[in-house]
């Protein structure tokens, strides 16, 4: 493509175009236009992800791995081939890097028990952050509690950034993990990761990095980012729920046990000794998410058909103008205001709990979150028990957010503010 | 424009019990406490009863939530004060079908203004909110003097 051609694309971010690759948009809630506003709970999926899980059970639905027969080898090379999209997607070295598990979640969960318990020891720490996500909390503690290690947590200023001179200070000789969210669910945050892991690296302290909200927002890069592991989930970026990706650095992969036993991810059993599959088989015990894998990488085509720096850019058009016509609502505080956001705004009203607010604004057709997010101890740091949350995606629109604002103003006069 | 269904949701008692709850404050002769937590929301309540003789002699509460949940325990102190416990179980009985559409509060008489509740049961994401306040009054009713925690089944934290 010549360059004005690209640029003439720049121009115009054909957002009603894209719209119409989601049928879900298309519908009427209590009789109003839907304006689906919790991304950062999960995305919308467009036509050609919806296709490619009915054209898998319709015509290639096999086991994979094993069979010698046409199917089955059709299924394992549209399965492998997601490997090396994913690859792609988040720039890593190799495809034997990338593990499929079932979310962000698991992933996480495979790191502590399987990197945890054989690497951490009492008395070691893991240091995470105050904006962490429950799962990137509760696997951690579940980990101390196997290992007598202890958690250390990263504070964050009022605007929601993370103080990342304290942060480097957490680093001690006892830290052996560090594990942080790339961007907070519930603030917006983007963390200043790749600063963050050149500290950790320097001590030599592994760093695993959180990306379920970064992924549909934000290129990444693990190689430039020198991150240990890196995990997202499928369902955020447009595809398939019950799919993630765990990305770890081979050499740390290799040395690390399995995380469940089963079929695949044995080279030979014995009764008295079984031989291990090679990365990333090793830790993908079982038949495998196929269909939803596959249309995993189908979700993955089309965000690179879009181009994510175009996504970003959009999105942060959309999030100016949120946080602008937002702020002027009275009595409308927004949670979180860094300096480097994503399209993600947290506020509350005054005196207004945020589960009214959330079910005044469903009966007006808007779907936001209210609640703690997953996110208890950082409710706890800004004092608050809820909030109401309006995370915006790609298919997003100003005029949605003109809804929001709309719906907003509903909420205040029923309460009479 | 209001829409007719949030404004039977929201009615001003309703609204007004929110802002300016009744019986909000720690009872310091309290012999039953009870605790409830709503984990979907966050919503939080202590309930304080003093209890002579099956007889409900005073209650009040504390904590924070949504305007439903705080309306709903404002008003059951009010309607069940000088109750016995008996009658405070009847109440809820008839409280909780008439939010789970069962039984028009028109027919029950016995609700009083708890019938500005019957709205919710358009809502049944919000059941939950109004009866917080009610699971905690069973649960200090059947304990004496302990503090109970009455976090309900089938709700996820995510």
């Amino acid at each position: 493509m010549k360059n004005n051609q690209v640029l003439n694309r720049e121009a115009a971010f054909e957002v009603e175009q894209y719209r119409k690759d989601f049928p879900i948009l298309e519908q009427k809630i209590y009789g109003k236009p839907l304006v689906y506003l919790d991304n950062a709970a999960t995305s919308q999926k467009p036509q050609a992800v919806i296709d490619a899980l009915i054209h898998y059970y319709s015509e290639q639905n096999a086991n994979i791995h094993r069979g010698v027969y046409f199917l089955s080898e059709q299924a394992t090379d549209a399965f492998e081939k997601v490997r090396e999209k994913t690859k792609q997607f988040i720039h890593a070295a190799s495809a034997k890097e990338i593990v499929f598990v079932k979310g962000a979640t698991e992933g996480i969960n495979l790191v502590a028990q399987s990197y945890g318990r054989t690497f951490l020891k009492s008395g070691d720490e893991i240091l995470i952050t105050t904006l962490e996500h429950h799962s990137n909390i509760v696997p951690w503690q579940m980990l101390c509690q196997q290992t007598g290690a202890k958690l250390k947590i990263a504070p964050i200023n009022d605007q929601g950034e993370l103080l990342l001179d304290e942060f480097s200070k957490l680093i001690t000789s006892k830290t052996k993990l560090v594990a942080a969210t790339h961007i907070s669910n519930v603030l917006g945050t983007i963390n200043p990761i790749k600063e963050m892991i050149r500290l950790a690296r320097q001590r030599q302290v592994p760093v695993l990095i959180d990306g379920a909200q970064a992924a549909p927002h934000t290129l990444i890069n693990v190689q430039d980012l020198d991150c240990d592991f890196y995990v997202f989930s499928s369902h955020k970026v447009f595809g398939p729920t019950g799919v993630g990706v765990l990305y770890g650095k081979s050499e740390l992969l290799e040395k690390m046990p399995p995380y469940q036993g089963g079929g695949d991810m044995i080279s030979s059993v014995t009764f008295e000794k079984t031989t291990y599959n090679t990365v990333p088989y090793k830790f993908e015990a079982g038949t495998p998410n196929i269909a939803d894998v596959i249309a995993f990488g189908v979700a993955l085509d089309y965000i690179a058909g879009i181009g994510m720096e175009r996504i970003s850019r959009y999105e942060q058009g959309l999030l100016r103008y949120a946080t602008e016509t937002l702020s002027k609502i009275p009595g409308l505080r927004i949670i979180g205001t860094a300096k480097n956001k994503a399209s993600v705004i947290s506020f509350v009203l005054t005196n207004i709990h945020p589960h009214d607010i959330g079910t005044i604004l469903d009966r007006e057709g808007i779907a936001i979150r209210a609640g703690h997010h997953c996110a208890m101890p950082l409710m706890e740091r800004f004092g608050v028990p809820a909030t109401a949350r309006a995370s915006f995606a790609f298919y997003n629109t100003k005029e949605e957010i003109d809804r929001l604002t709309e719906g907003i103003h509903t909420v205040l006069e029923v309460f009479g503010s | 424009m209001i829409p007719s269904d949030l404004r039977d949701l929201y009615q001003e008692v309703i609204l007004d019990h929110n802002k300016n709850p009744r019986n909000f404050c720690v009872l310091e002769h309290a012999n039953h406490t009870a605790e409830g937590f709503n984990p979907l929301c966050g919503d939080r309540l202590t309930l304080y009863l003093a209890i002579d003789a099956d007889q409900i002699k005073d209650i009040s509460f504390q904590g924070s939530g949504c305007a439903i949940s705080k309306a709903s325990a404002s008003m059951m102190t009010a309607s069940i004060k000088g109750k016995t416990t008996h009658e405070a179980e009847a109440i809820f009985q008839d409280f909780h079908q008439m939010l789970s559409g069962k039984n028009q509060a028109a027919n029950n008489p016995k609700l009083g203004k708890l019938s500005v509740f019957s709205g919710v049961s358009e809502f049944p994401v919000r059941v939950k909110c109004a009866t917080l306040a009610w699971h905690t009054l069973k649960a200090g009713m059947e304990t004496s003097g302990k503090v109970v925690s009455t976090e309900e089944e089938n709700q996820n934290a995510s």
